[in-house]
């Protein structure tokens, strides 16, 4: 069998189109499920939220510095822990330009979270990171902004009869504000060190 | 020289020299037990431990008790793309010849209701019961808010 020239063309033109599809699919599913550490469209997070002290802070605040941005509750014995090790270990292995990166602990937990509490807790793991709160509305926002999920549980074994489901992973956001990436749970420290100082 | 023993030892446990004997009993053996202080008293706190099964039955860890906490409680957390939850667990098995590790990002002991406040440096008993192999005590070490692991 002879294809002829314009067979050829569209047998051409329907394998490009396949290869297309499976491309979007591949990264259209990458991006679903956010474990991933690929490139994501460039966008901006922003928050309107509160230190310790009540004091208003905006994402806009830290233009010029990095952020390393965490999720968590104080409530969270276990993962929210680890991680902030984590961010301590990083700020430490930073030295003299540590002050170029400004770790943040948002809570999601709005009911139970806020002022001295909030110290108490992120000065356990290291005087640099500055915890934030803010009511359920601008919590909300917070997290849509960077695009991520959290959601109140109810268990009648956890403090309060319920726990928080949260995003794991760390976000570095850069000094001009644009999303970076994302460090998944359980990235040892000196790998987000190496990647921070690579950039710095 | 009371002073200098007592700083020897808070350096060693701060710098993880000092790690808990493993404590066996019958079948089962404990290893590996630590819990991270806790930030105040009024949230819960994080212990760990592996037990290892030198039996050929397999047991069950189905009670927790601690004078430090009204409420220990065994839970697991789970990550499930990128997001962690954490749930409650009624039993675990330990296998025949086989071990449970409980480790951060996986299952813990949360100690809800303390007493008091888990200091770093310090020691507190938890008691463990199993189904077949009874109830065994562990000296727990507190190791820091941001301990990781049993050698911190």
């Amino acid at each position: 069998m002879k294809l002829t020239l314009a067979q050829k063309m569209l047998w051409a033109a329907s394998a490009l189109a396949l290869i297309a599809f499976a491309a979007l699919a591949w990264t259209g599913g990458l991006r679903a499920g956010g474990t991933g550490e690929a490139a994501q469209e460039a966008f901006r997070p922003e928050f309107r939220l509160e230190d310790a002290a009540d004091r208003p802070v905006t994402s806009e605040g830290f233009r010029g510095r990095y952020q390393l941005v965490f999720f968590g509750f104080t409530n969270c014995p276990d993962v929210c822990p680890t991680t902030l090790s984590e961010v301590a270990q990083v700020m430490d292995g930073l030295g003299s330009e540590a002050d170029r990166v400004q770790p943040l602990f948002i809570s999601v937990d709005s009911e139970r979270d806020a002022g001295a509490e909030l110290a108490e807790f992120t000065s356990a793991f290291h005087p640099s990171i500055l915890g934030l709160a803010g009511s359920p509305e601008a919590t909300q926002a917070a997290t849509e902004s960077f695009k991520v999920f959290f959601a109140r549980e109810d268990d009648a074994a956890a403090p309060d009869g319920y726990s928080m489901a949260h995003a794991s992973a760390l976000y570095l956001i850069g000094p001009d504000g644009d999303w970076l990436r994302q460090y998944a749970y359980g990235m040892p420290a000196a790998d987000i060190l190496a990647d921070l100082q690579n950039r710095l | 020289m009371k002073l200098p023993v007592a700083a020897v030892l808070a350096f060693a446990l701060s710098a993880g020299f000092v790690q808990a004997e493993p404590v066996r009993q019958g079948d089962l053996e404990i290893d590996a037990a630590w819990a991270r202080a806790s930030i105040g008293s009024s949230r819960p706190g994080a212990a760990y431990f592996t037990v290892r099964n030198l039996g050929d039955e397999a047991d069950r860890l189905t009670g927790l008790s601690s004078p430090v906490s009204a409420m220990p409680m065994l839970h697991e957390t789970t990550l499930s793309e990128g997001i962690s939850r954490m749930a409650h667990v009624e039993a675990a098995e330990i296998p025949a010849g086989g071990e449970l590790t409980l480790e951060p990002g996986g299952m813990h002991v949360m100690l809800m209701e303390l007493t008091t406040p888990l200091k770093e440096g310090a020691t507190f008993p938890l008691t463990l019961t199993f189904e077949a192999g009874g109830e065994i005590t562990v000296e727990m070490p507190v190791f820091g808010p941001g301990a990781t692991g049993p050698a911190e």
